[in-house]
């Protein structure tokens, strides 16, 4: 069935869950697994549709993801769902032997990732997993930047084969593409062109960067190029690069810990072929707080106007000539 | 006996050569085929011997090694053998056939002994049991699902097996194998002081997967002690019934009572814990129920003391089959 595309804010998890629910109907090989979450992560639609295919496993996220292993070990295609803070945090583990190292075709479903999904705080508020995911070898890494990449990610999940972990947010947020997208391509689009500087977001901070792209062409005069990453590892580095070497310097977005996440991502492909100044927006050395979602991203800078504030600090460090990239291999 | 070392220098097969009593020879009495063993069930004094050659060659590969568990393989041997020999309906000709039982080595540090079944049975070359440990081999020390055949699901982690074992068994019941096919785990007294084994348990009945056995290879013996002391794990065959499990408790190296209590956990229908009270290095007399071995590989002196045990007792072992007609299967 064709899918329908969203207009209204709507939470990313929904576009896992409705895309997750159609891989049902169309592969037998299909099951989820849920740690008593399903109604947050949406994989009760799944459940509803398919309960003979479904195993909520209670608050035990470790089974779960060793269950998934034998699962898939046997043939199904598992997609375990709970909140990113037990998948990649509790459940690290379970994670690296079962999934990762045995390049099992399990996807983790994590949804409220980063400090967005607000009043829970620290304890639930995960800021490191895209970290230690990408550190996983053979894992590959998904962020979503709205309703409409969120279920083309889902659905196209089950044509690749590698171990997958897929991060989704809990606010409903602003759709960035207006239609589903065909395909997730490379994994980075440039959303609107500049030849200023660059702004690389991931996730809910997309919406975000186009905003800031927006103010800082109506207080500036500064055009801003808009990149959205959203397969964070591997990552396609030509498309980055291409940018880089047009502006000459960059903002990283991302509702994660500079450290490990996407700034370290592009920085490394950077650092390398096409050295410039790249500043970053995301959480410092510090765990989130209580408040609500939209409060909790404000106390921590995650906003439009934190993004354009970033960016007009990195102009001051713009290089005056700029040289070509050296174009190598891609860096994962 | 004299050391033997493994010189990189020089080529694998010269160093085979330097290490000939090392190296395995294919048993004079080959495991039977699937067939024949749906025919006629190996007797228990078989199965016995069976169980002295898989651990002469769990010796000879740590004492090549240099690295790795023999204390907790040998534990695990009988277990290992009834399985692999007589109950397992496994066919290393069709390694991948659906309807296989599949064996989860949940204690994956006694690896030598799986490689050792795996090797016997033809799912790799004996000569590949040399190269346990070392770089480029395909036997890791732990087993890898992605490099050995034979190996259904990669271990190591102790706690995680039992789940896997609940997550294949589930696959089973979605293919509609749940009544053909058996999931063994052979877990250790470490993967019962796991939490995550526990887990596991309360899926195993919650989701009604009727088709899983767990072994508890129960040798009392960890790292920095006995269980009792490092952290005991008290009565386990109460703990897995108290989770809803048919639980028996049975002597791990009584050949009789393994097969007999694996046999019948596959006509139950429920989760089945078999919890096989074993001493850890069993088979080598320096070794049994002594602590301080584990995770040490045998000094060449202990190895020779002991491949000479073994020998013996496979000697005696193999006479006492050919005096006897059989008749205890």
């Amino acid at each position: 069935m064709a899918p329908e595309a969203k207009t209204d804010p709507i939470a990313t998890r929904h576009g896992y869950g409705d895309a997750l629910a159609d891989l049902g109907e169309r592969h037998e090989e299909v099951v989820a697994l849920d740690a008593d979450l399903a109604v947050s992560t949406q994989a009760i639609k799944f459940g509803k549709r398919f309960p003979e295919r479904f195993f909520n496993v209670g608050a035990a996220e470790a089974n779960m993801m060793s269950m998934a292993c034998g699962l898939a070990a046997s043939g199904k295609v598992p997609y375990c769902s709970t909140f990113a803070i037990f998948a990649a945090g509790r459940a690290y583990d379970q994670v690296r032997l079962g999934i990762a190292h045995n390049e099992l075709k399990v996807r983790i479903g994590a949804s409220h990732g980063g400090v967005s999904l607000g009043e829970d705080g620290a304890s639930h508020q995960m800021i490191e997993d895209v970290a230690l995911m990408r550190a996983l070898p053979r894992m590959t890494v998904v962020i979503p930047a709205d309703y409409n990449q969120a279920y083309r990610a889902t659905a196209e999940s089950y044509e690749r084969d590698e171990p997958m972990y897929m991060r989704f947010g809990r606010p409903a947020t602003p759709i960035v593409y207006e239609e589903i997208p065909e395909s997730l391509g490379t994994g980075v689009d440039v959303l609107r062109e500049g030849k200023d500087i660059t702004l690389i977001a991931t996730g809910h901070m997309v919406w975000r960067a186009i905003e800031a792209a927006e103010s800082l062409e109506t207080e500036d005069g500064v055009e801003a190029e808009v990149v959205n990453v959203s397969i964070v590892k591997p990552l396609h580095s030509e498309t980055i690069l291409e940018s880089l070497s047009k502006t000459g310097v960059a903002v990283t977005a991302e509702e994660h810990r500079v450290v490990g996440g996407l700034a370290d991502a592009v920085r490394q492909v950077a650092a390398e072929q096409h050295p410039v100044p790249i500043f970053a927006v995301g959480m410092g050395d510090e765990f989130g707080v209580s408040g609500t979602g939209e409060a909790c991203m404000e106390h921590f800078g995650l906003t439009a106007r934190g993004i354009a504030d970033r960016a007009r600090e990195a102009l001051v460090l713009k290089p005056i000539v700029s040289r070509p990239p050296l174009f190598g291999p891609e860096w994962t | 006996m004299t050391a033997h070392t493994l010189d990189p220098l020089v080529p694998p097969a010269a160093n085979l050569a330097a290490v000939r009593h090392l190296t395995p020879v294919p048993d004079p009495k080959p495991p039977p085929k699937l067939a024949e063993r749906e025919e006629a069930k190996p007797r228990i004094t078989e199965l016995e011997r069976w169980a002295t050659v898989l651990r002469i060659d769990c010796v000879r590969m740590l004492a090549v090694a240099k690295s790795g568990h023999l204390d907790s393989s040998l534990s695990a041997a009988d277990i290992v053998t009834a399985l692999y020999y007589r109950v397992l309906r496994h066919d290393p000709e069709k390694p991948s056939w659906p309807a296989r039982d599949r064996f989860v080595l949940c204690k994956g540090h006694a690896a030598p002994i799986q490689y050792a079944a795996l090797a016997q049975h033809g799912y790799f070359p004996l000569e590949d049991l040399m190269g346990l440990r070392q770089i480029g081999a395909q036997l890791q020390g732990h087993p890898d699902m992605r490099r050995t055949p034979g190996v259904e699901v990669s271990t190591g982690s102790l706690g995680q097996g039992l789940s896997m074992c609940v997550g294949i068994a589930l696959a089973l019941r979605l293919d509609g194998l749940d009544e053909t096919a058996q999931v063994f785990g052979v877990l250790s007294d470490g993967d019962c002081q796991e939490g995550q084994t526990w887990e596991a348990a309360t899926a195993a009945i919650h989701f009604g997967v009727p088709n899983i056995t767990a072994v508890v290879d129960y040798n009392h013996l960890q790292t920095d002690g006995t269980t009792e002391e490092v952290m005991d794990i008290g009565d386990v065959r109460a703990k897995f019934e108290a989770f809803g499990w048919d639980a028996v408790a049975i002597d791990g190296h009584d050949m009789g009572q393994v097969v007999e209590a694996l046999e019948r956990s596959r006509t139950l229908r429920k989760p089945a814990a078999i919890v096989a009270e074993t001493k850890k290095g069993k088979g080598v007399s320096a070794m049994e129920g002594r602590f301080g071995f584990h995770g040490k590989p045998p000094p060449p002196e202990l190895a020779a003391e002991a491949l000479e045990e073994l020998m013996a007792t496979l000697d005696e072992q193999t006479k006492g089959l050919a005096g006897a007609d059989g008749g205890d299967s």
